[in-house]
């Protein structure tokens, strides 16, 4: 056990965390928007935008992460008239091609949280909204969504700390990202398992916080 | 489509061979997962607490803990670990073990984790009347185990099981980046190769909405055989 590199690693690790936390916030925030979007699609009545809504969280949960930060990097740089256009400019930086993928990938799994939460909402408090006179948008922000998002709390937790465990994937693309940093040094170092330590080490200490943290949620907004 | 063509003019032969690669670690990753999960399962339900935390210790872990990061651990330590254990042994040449070997193992610990959460739901949820039955009537312990217990188990896993096992097949995506030629390899070399990227990468997501569409009409089998009777 070298435990000299595992002090001297810990503050280049713990630097590197920041940016893993960093690329989870922000995906997590734009995914959370592109998340309810979808769930709102998927209970459209109409059968062509929920096919398109459903196609949308079908394909980007049958195929892996890395895939998608593949086809965002290396894929879309190769389509002629992306890479004259404004869009270029975010598209040429492996971060917002990361965060791109991430979000659109949590913002699937979180579309089919939101979904089923509206779906178990049960009809009779819509109807109490309705026979108090309520206007529909009002119900869906004012009763809805506080409800539904009571309700998926707990499988949004998971979902955040799936993600984290997912930014990993962004050293794949020349981040230094906590995973990032950490194979580097194993890499210069050879000492496999100490970095891990470290890292992991990291990595469950952000776990553990996330899941207080919706845990003390849960509890805030819980019904008794 | 002549990228894809079989032969050598085309991908298309690379491409299959790397799929059949693919189906064969998820396969095998899932086997280790089971037979970890055969060990831990007992540990998480024992009565006496020290086992339940060893088990406890291995779930959090591999679930606190990027895929990626214990890849990176079997890449660059599994043959040191093994030429450490050899050594002890007295044999002290280089070890090298081959990637599919390594890929699984990482693989398959970390699926073996999802497996063991998997089986200890499900035991918990047989009704504690059977476990008095099956005792009642005299069986052997392993009949106990074997025939009424694990029927049941099975049943009530496998829905859960379907998700661990489309986590493994995309989880092995991530062997590529040890150099084990699978979908997600095989495309970097043709992308590479061709410069055409998106096509490639395009269809390596195709190949995986694939098989995982293919097995969830399996695993759907699957499940109807294990409910007869309910």
């Amino acid at each position: 056990m070298d435990f000299e590199l595992m002090i001297n690693s810990f503050p280049k690790l713990l630097n590197a965390a920041a940016v893993t936390l960093k690329l989870l916030s922000v995906s997590l925030i734009i995914g959370l928007f592109i998340g309810l979007l979808f769930a709102i699609l998927r209970l459209n009545k109409n059968v062509f935008i929920n096919k398109f809504a459903y196609g949308y969280s079908y394909i980007f949960r049958g195929t892996p992460l890395l895939v998608q930060i593949f086809i965002i990097y290396f894929g879309l740089g190769q389509i002629e008239s992306l890479r004259s256009s404004f869009l270029w400019v975010i598209l040429k930086e492996p971060y917002w091609c990361a965060i791109i993928a991430f979000a659109l990938n949590t913002g699937a799994y979180t579309s089919e949280i939101l979904r089923s939460a509206f779906q178990t909402i049960k009809p009779g408090i819509i109807e109490a909204g309705q026979s108090l006179g309520i206007s529909s948008k009002i119900i869906f922000y004012k009763i809805q969504i506080p409800i539904a998002i009571r309700q998926s709390l707990p499988a949004y937790g998971n979902e955040i700390i799936l993600m984290m465990k997912g930014t990993s994937l962004a050293s794949t693309v020349t981040l230094m990202d906590l995973t990032g940093v950490a194979k580097y040094i194993i890499s210069t170092t050879f000492k496999p398992i100490e970095v891990f330590i470290v890292a992991g080490g990291i990595y469950l200490f952000m776990t553990f916080v996330i899941h207080n943290i919706i845990k003390f949620l849960e509890k805030k907004y819980s019904f008794n | 489509m002549e990228l894809l063509a079989f032969g050598d003019t085309g991908w298309g032969d690379e491409l299959f061979r790397a799929t059949l690669m693919t189906i064969a670690v998820s396969i095998t990753a899932m086997l280790i997962g089971f037979s970890f999960a055969a060990i831990f399962t007992p540990l998480k339900l024992s009565k006496y607490k020290s086992l339940n935390l060893i088990a406890n210790f291995y779930t959090t872990i591999i679930r606190g803990v990027p895929e990626l990061l214990v890849i990176y651990l079997f890449f660059f330590g599994g043959s040191g670990a093994i030429m450490f254990v050899a050594s002890m042994f007295g044999y002290n040449e280089y070890i090298e073990i081959n990637a599919f070997i390594t890929g699984s193992f990482a693989i398959g610990i970390i699926s073996g984790a999802y497996s063991t959460e998997v089986f200890r739901g499900a035991i918990q949820s047989i009704d504690k009347g059977q476990f008095e039955a099956a005792k009642v009537l005299g069986l052997s312990k392993f009949a106990q185990f074997y025939k009424i217990i694990l029927p049941q188990m099975l049943r009530l896993a496998i829905p859960n099981l379907s998700n661990v096992w489309q986590i493994t097949l995309k989880d092995t995506s991530l062997i590529s980046v040890t150099g084990l030629v699978e979908i997600m390899r095989q495309s970097y070399i043709a992308a590479g190769s061709t410069r055409d990227p998106l096509f490639f990468y395009s269809f390596a997501a195709v190949l995986y909405l694939l098989l995982t569409f293919l097995s969830m009409k399996l695993i759907n089998r699957l499940e109807v055989k294990y409910s007869r009777g309910y």
